[in-house]
């Protein structure tokens, strides 16, 4: 009898991005481009054994009122090319790229991951979206915009076509000719790189509406949210999990991972005083009226910071935020600020403070660990993308202090018990298709030797989506 | 012994590191080991060339592999212009530039095939010149989008709350024949300002692609005549478009088998030129040992023919370590290459300035 295994919470470090998250007025905060800032953070998540690393993507640098946002960090590298890097400083860490499904055609990057997953030795992973305003389109040979539906056939169709081209190879080494005429794509040829070490390197899916929560029960194997409550966490987990029976899927099969950012203290309240710091720096003055103009959609740079907040009413119809998803309902926002100002006597920065990005788990390190492990236990995720204010060093404390006690408790890892990124999420490689004549198999293709490999759920769900 | 004239710029030396169809292509090991031992070698760079129509590793990708396990070494993938992106092509160029902290290149290669517009389906397969065109204007909006952020664009000001000065970074706001670019890039300006472009200029159509947009081109000659009149060429292009010859570094390119060994070393190396022959698709094949290989490569060198080498080994292992430990050492024991490197970038080592963002205002005294 195996004693009851307690269920094990899934890491992720996100390289801090750019956004008032990030703090870069701190002296420690270093480069978010020289190449030892992200080796430092990928080693510091490998030796708290996390399961990936995480960068993300903006292809159009943000704009604010027309003119290039200039009060957070500007500017960082291309994702797959950095982890490839990084893929010679670390072992067994997962490394994850987020790239975009609109602006990107599958064989050139079903090719760059399956690359990624060889070179890594299979722990590549690839965070799907879709953002595809006309601003960012500027960029790109096909330009122009998509609606949330046709982003998501594009996205499902993208993934689905993706992982054709892996499973072009069969387990006899040859590439069998492919051929996909869809939607979104007419492409046939022959796949140049030969099923990774992962089979498939593991999707992320990031995003919220009702299509993102479909699309990633269909095809994803991480969704990475922003719900940060233990009540919105519940809800949003069990919404996407009953989702997955519809494809063939089990709970087990979707690790649903919500961003998190935190402030540890040796007493809680050493704690709060320093999260209350932090925020002090995320919300200079100068970005408490940026945050004021993006609910408002006007501009409101002639309004004091330390004065009250506007008496006009938001523009629901303003262009003048680019680049960023914009806030769900303005007038809604608007009206919840003014009334907690009201009743508080807030100033526009402690407004904004208030109401903005407050870190998710703050604490002494034995009380962020119990609160970690009781999302993780009561159902509100499987783990945390972890996102640390300061770069690179915003995770050491964290390892440090924070993973052990995740162990004491038996809910996380004390070594890596496999290699890939597949094996510390507990997900199995899909079985690659039989090779046409398939001879007996040979016993050093990992693809004929794959005895936990699920009922083959995953090499339909490509076809389950596109319908 | 007469003394020679001693060419007014070092030998530049470079190697391809391809493994073809091996077993072990996918795998970073042997990339690894090959670029250590030209680095050991002191070369200027490795290559590792690319196609989508071709089994193996995305180029690009293999070479950010072994950035942190070398230090010196240029490092220049060949990413295709046709059927990609130039935004996503700059970034994933600066990047590499990044992670290698200054070693980075291109060889920029247009996709001509139908084969290769099938798997994009996104265009038909169109002819060389109009690929050339576009690669040209690929790799102008590629230097472009490296300089539309200023060197000291980045100025973490606390009192004002601004992390970057915004009149440091430009639109490019670039108009080709079948794209256009806004800008500016997402990536800061990488270490050495704009990556080393590189172009096979054997043919002439990306020979003119060289000539305007280039900082080495390779060119396949049969003999030293062929070498010295292809560089020619190319200087008088560059020229012609207003740029400086000598910013222009022109290799001979050359596949070398040298299994023959050390039976051919003892051979006349006056005869050199007897052991070139046509390869596979246009190129020029030396078989012998790696002593008649030095002396060719002084030989051509010395005569101004052609300011270095790019070598593609054969056998991807042993050719290579036979040019390393017999042609190079060779050449540095009589002076001709380099023993140490003084630089730590891929311009240092070519000896190119780091360029001036072309955004910059001119230093106070300039040209207004
Ligand atoms: C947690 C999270 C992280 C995201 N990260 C990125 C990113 O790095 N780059 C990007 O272009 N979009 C990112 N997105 C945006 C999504 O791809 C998507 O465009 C957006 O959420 C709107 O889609 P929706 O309407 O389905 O929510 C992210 C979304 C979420 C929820």
């Amino acid at each position: 009898m195996n004693t009851p295994v307690k269920k094990q919470i899934h890491l992720a470090a996100h390289f801090p991005g750019v956004n008032a998250t990030t703090v870069w007025a701190d002296p420690r905060s270093g480069s978010q481009i020289d190449f030892s800032s992200f080796e430092h953070l990928a080693r510091t998540a490998e030796r708290g054994l996390f399961d990936f690393f995480f960068l993300a993507e903006g292809l159009r640098l943000r704009e604010h009122k027309g003119r290039i946002h200039d009060l957070d960090v500007v500017g960082r590298p291309e994702s797959i090319t950095v982890l490839n890097a990084l893929a010679a400083v670390t072992d067994r860490l997962g490394l994850a790229a987020t790239v975009n499904a609109t602006f990107n055609e599958p064989y050139e990057l079903a090719r760059r991951l399956g690359t990624l997953d060889h070179l890594s030795g299979g722990r590549a992973a690839w965070n799907v979206v879709t953002s595809s305003d006309a601003f960012t389109g500027e960029n790109f040979r096909r330009g122009g915009y998509l609606d949330r539906a046709d982003r998501y056939t594009r996205a499902a169709e993208f993934v689905a076509v993706a992982r054709e081209l892996w499973d072009s190879w069969d387990g006899g080494g040859a590439p069998r000719p492919f051929a996909h005429s869809g939607r979104h794509f007419d492409i046939s040829g022959e796949f140049g790189v030969r099923r990774g070490p992962q089979g498939h390197p593991v999707v992320i899916q990031a995003g919220d509406s009702d299509e993102g929560r479909e699309f990633a029960a269909s095809a994803a194997d991480i969704v990475f949210t922003r719900h940060g409550t233990l009540a919105a966490g519940r809800a949003f987990y069990a919404d996407v999990k009953r989702r997955l029976g519809a494809y063939g899927r089990r709970p087990a099969d979707l690790k649903i991972m919500p961003g998190a950012t935190f402030a540890l203290g040796d007493t809680a309240a050493e704690a709060q005083e320093k999260a209350a710091e932090i925020r002090r720096l995320q919300v200079s003055p100068q970005n408490a009226i940026l945050a004021l103009e993006q609910v408002w959609g006007r501009d409101l740079s002639a309004y004091d910071p330390d004065g009250p907040l506007p008496d006009i009413d938001p523009d629901p119809e303003s262009q003048l935020v680019q680049g960023r998803v914009r806030i769900g309902d303005p007038l809604a926002v608007a009206a919840k600020w003014r009334a907690l100002a009201a009743a508080k006597g807030l100033s526009i920065r402690q407004t904004v403070i208030e109401t903005t990005g407050r870190q998710s788990f703050i604490g002494t390190p034995e009380s962020v660990a119990a609160e970690l492990d009781e999302f993780v236990q009561t159902d509100a995720a499987d783990g945390f993308i972890l996102i640390p204010h300061l770069t690179p060093g915003g995770l050491d404390d964290f390892v440090a202090r924070v993973v052990p006690l995740l162990q004491e408790r038996g809910s996380f890892r004390t070594r890596y018990e496999g290699t890939t990124l597949r094996d510390h999420l507990g997900l199995a490689r899909p079985p690659a298709a039989p090779a046409p004549d398939a001879p007996a198999p040979d016993p050093k293709d990992p693809d004929a030797k794959d005895p936990d490999a699920p009922a083959p759920a995953r090499g339909t769900r490509g076809a389950a989506v596109k319908g | 012994m007469s003394v020679l004239p001693s060419p007014s710029r070092p030998l530049r030396l470079a190697a391809a590191i391809g493994r073809g169809d091996a077993a072990d292509a996918l795998d970073a090991e042997p990339y690894i080991r090959a670029a250590r031992l030209a680095e050991r070698g002191r070369l200027d760079f490795v290559t590792l060339g690319d196609s989508f129509t071709r089994r193996g590793p995305d180029a690009l990708a293999v070479l950010a592999r072994v950035a942190p396990a070398t230090e010196r070494i240029g490092l220049v993938p060949t990413v295709t212009t046709t059927h990609t992106e130039p935004f996503h092509v700059s970034s994933a160029v600066a990047t590499l530039d990044w992670v290698s902290r200054g070693r980075a290149g291109w060889t920029v290669d247009v996709s001509t095939t139908e084969a290769e517009a099938r798997l994009f389906g996104r265009r038909p397969a169109a002819p060389a010149r109009a690929l050339w065109r576009e690669a040209a204007e690929v790799a102008d909006v590629a230097g472009r989008l490296w300089d539309s952020w200023e060197d000291d664009a980045e100025i973490r000001d606390v009192a004002t709350g601004r992390f970057i000065d915004r009149d440091k970074l430009h639109y490019v706001d670039f108009e080709g024949g079948d794209f256009s670019v806004r800008g500016p890039a997402i990536v800061p300006r990488p270490p050495q300002g704009r990556p080393v472009i590189a172009v096979d200029a054997t043919a002439s159509l990306p020979r003119e692609a060289a000539a305007r947009h280039a900082d080495i081109a390779y060119v396949r000659a049969m003999n030293r005549s062929g070498a010295a009149g292809a560089r020619a060429d190319l200087r008088g292009r560059a020229a012609a478009h207003g740029r400086d010859p000598d910013a222009l570094t022109v290799l001979a390119a050359l596949t070398v088998d040298l299994t023959d060994g050390e039976r051919a070393a003892s051979a006349d190396s006056a005869s050199y030129e007897g052991k070139l022959t046509a390869g596979r698709g246009g190129r020029t094949r030396y078989r012998g040992g790696p002593v008649g290989l030095a002396a060719l490569i002084g030989d051509w060198y010395e005569a101004g023919a052609a300011d270095g080498f790019h070598i593609t080994p054969a056998d991807p292992d042993g050719d290579l370590e036979r040019f390393v430990n017999g042609t190079v050492a060779l050449l540095q024991h009589r002076g001709v290459f380099r023993t140490f490197y003084p630089g730590a970038t891929l311009r240092a080592h070519l000896g190119l300035a780091r360029p001036a963002g072309r955004y910059a205002p001119a230093p106070a005294g300039g040209i207004a």
